[in-house]
């Protein structure tokens, strides 16, 4: 299945900024950070199609999923 | 032994005060608060000659502290009418601390319309005639007094808006290129500054970098443990240096709070024009500089010099906020124009932040269409002309709405919000709502707290208090901020508790050191309640509470009860 996958602030270093990439059926959050080599004690929030979600979420065909890196405020 | 240098300005004479014990662990913003509740009456006029204008370096000012060289500007606000508190980067603090000094104190006013310019080396302090500076701007200011006085002076300075007392004025400090790019901005402490009759203060250079410590091989070791603690964070250690806080802007806009035409929207189509990847892009091209430091000893570098299309320098410390409320909150999607509004208010001196949303507000008004980049730069250049609607944009940007009759006026307290919409980042919301400063993003900002979801209601008050707590606790040690945010690791704050041990001595802990920020959000809010303001004052604009932000499905929804619960520990 197709999955748009958008990566933000320092995620993006040394990876893209968008990318559609295909996925077996069935696969989460936390499984496309691993294959994207992310660790995922550096990922603050996690979108699917724009809304918070948890890295156990399932995806499914066409989700938008974000992962935006730990930030701070100022 | 520390000391505080007592300028009145009525006698143009100066004191010299030891520190007292009892003010040893008050610093920046602390002290700030400690001073201004027991020498002034809260309900004096801001402008008059009983206000006093504070500058003060950090606890930690005069230690190898990582990011320890923010100075605290503080005084009763012109803008806000409440304790105000606003710092800034630069070299002035570190300057202060290598001359032994904890505070000036600056009192009354000169009798005649006389103004004077303040300097400071080895021999003392002078009152200079500031005659032939008067009517410049701070760049300009800045190039003359390095012609007079040296290449290595370290300068406070106020442009045309505050010579005017524009109630949105700031105070512009040097960084170490000489560009007055770093601004105690927020309050229209700038005004103050003016009403003070004071163009400018200059510290020479003072070579003394000897900082005694109590035990200082104790401090050296756990300062390079937190150094590491730094720079292991994604974000104070990967992504600021990388890009700044303008990589703020595409984070913000994914998530639905980026302030879009005067706060209507959350989400805007243009964001990657105006994002921290796009200016990484042109300034590649340029020759600007991504990384830069804003004070000597920080280790981040988030700050950055910005070229222009030929390749000049035009801005530096160009930061999300300004970018966001200039970019997305009014539409201008170029954003060289935005770099050059940036450089219009450090110049004439004016918080890019209230005049962002100002000018966003003038354009809800119908003077202008979202989006009109001219237009806005215009109006934004009225300031430095002089002209009626250039005076009331300087007051900030609730004179602003008020003048021309704007229901969506996004303050609090008088004071406009930063780049990120309360309604999907509720624990930012209750630090705008209570927060004795206004709407204040410094104050506490929920950005980077992951526990709960910014748009859900429950427990962001708490999320909010313990913020507000630690962000006072950084004011009062004079670290940034952003050098704060890796104590979300408990082991790092363990590090900041032994460079404390090492400092000063004596017992401390974790609740030793969160009580310095408790005991400042006590007194600030005794000094509030004391000039008049009650928990009425502590809420958001009612546009906040009635309509929703699509991008984030929700309002404010946090109740007044749960407002007035936030810092109740601190009531009288």
């Amino acid at each position: 299945m197709k999955i748009t996958v958008k990566l933000f602030a320092s995620l993006r270093i040394g990876r893209f900024k968008q990318e559609e990439r295909t996925y077996p059926i069935g696969i989460s959050c936390q499984q496309v950070a691993e294959n994207l080599g992310i660790n995922t004690g550096d990922v603050g929030i996690v979108l699917v199609n724009g809304r918070p979600e948890s890295l156990e979420q399932v995806l499914s065909d066409g989700d938008v999923l974000s992962f935006i890196a730990l930030v701070g405020g100022g | 032994m520390k000391t505080i240098l007592r300028i009145n300005m009525k006698s143009q004479t100066v004191s010299s005060e030891t520190v007292s014990q009892d003010l040893e662990f008050f610093g920046g913003r602390g002290l700030i608060a400690k001073i201004l509740t027991q020498e002034i009456n809260a309900k004096s006029d801001p402008l008059g000659p009983d206000n006093k204008l504070l500058f003060c370096p950090g606890m930690f000012a005069d230690t190898a502290a990582p990011c320890s060289g923010r100075i605290s500007v503080g005084g009763k606000s012109p803008l806000t009418k409440t304790i105000k508190e606003s710092n800034a980067g630069g070299t002035m603090a570190k300057r202060m601390a290598a001359f032994g000094l904890h505070a000036l104190i600056i009192e009354g006013q000169p009798v005649r319309d006389e103004w004077f310019i303040l300097m400071v080396d080895d021999s003392g302090l002078q009152f200079l005639p500031a005659e032939p500076y008067l009517g410049m701007n701070n760049y300009l200011l800045g190039d003359e007094l390095r012609k007079a006085f040296g290449s290595d002076i370290s300068v406070a300075s106020i442009g045309l808006a505050g010579e005017r007392q524009y109630l949105n004025a700031s105070i512009q400090f040097t960084d170490l290129d000489g560009h007055p790019s770093r601004a105690a901005a927020r309050g229209g402490l700038g005004a103050l500054m003016g009403s003070k009759r004071i163009k400018a203060i200059i510290f020479k250079e003072c070579k003394n970098r000897d900082w005694s410590y109590v035990d200082k091989n104790s401090f050296v070791a756990a300062n390079k443990d937190y150094v590491k603690g730094i720079l292991a964070h994604p974000f104070s250690g990967q992504g600021l240096p990388a890009l700044g806080t303008a990589l703020l802007v595409n984070v913000t806009n994914e998530r639905g709070i980026l302030p879009t035409h005067n706060f209507s929207k959350g989400r805007w189509e243009h964001a990657e024009e105006i994002s921290g990847e796009r200016i990484a892009e042109l300034q590649a091209k340029r020759g600007g500089k991504m990384s830069h430091i804003c004070h000597r000893g920080c280790v981040i570098k988030c700050s950055q010099v910005y070229h222009d299309e030929n390749g000049d320098y035009l801005t530096s410390g160009f930061e999300y906020e300004t970018i966001g409320l200039f970019g997305a909150n009014c539409g201008i999607r170029d954003i060289d124009v935005i770099a050059k509004l940036d450089k219009l208010c450090d110049d004439i001196g004016v918080d890019t932040m209230d005049t962002a949303c100002a000018i966003a507000v003038c354009m809800e008004s119908g003077l202008l269409e979202f989006g009109d980049a001219e237009g806005a730069f215009k109006l934004a250049q009225q300031m430095m002309e002089g002209t009626e609607l250039g005076r009331v944009i300087g007051n900030g940007t609730e004179s602003t709405g008020k003048h021309l009759g704007v229901e969506r006026i996004p303050t609090v307290k008088g004071q406009a919000m930063a780049a990120y919409d309360p309604r999907g980042l509720k624990g930012l919301g209750v630090t705008y709502a209570t927060s004795p400063m206004g709407a204040d993003h410094t104050a506490g900002n929920s950005i980077g707290d992951h526990s709960l979801d910014g748009s859900c209601k429950d427990g962001q008050t708490e999320v909010s208090k313990n913020l507000q707590i630690a962000m006072a606790l950084f004011d009062n040690l004079g670290i940034c901020i952003f050098a704060g945010i890796c104590c979300e690791d408990p082991t790092n704050l363990e590090h900041l508790v032994k460079m404390a041990t090492g400092k000063f001595g004596g017992e401390w802990n974790i609740n030793r050191l969160m009580g310095i920020g408790v005991q400042t959000l006590m007194l600030e809010k005794q000094f509030n309640q004391m000039a008049g303001f009650t928990k009425a004052d502590d809420r958001l604009p009612k546009f906040m509470t009635t309509e929703v932000l699509e991008t984030t499905d929700a309002t404010f929804d946090i109740t007044d009860e749960e407002l007035d619960q936030t810092l109740s520990f601190a009531d009288l």
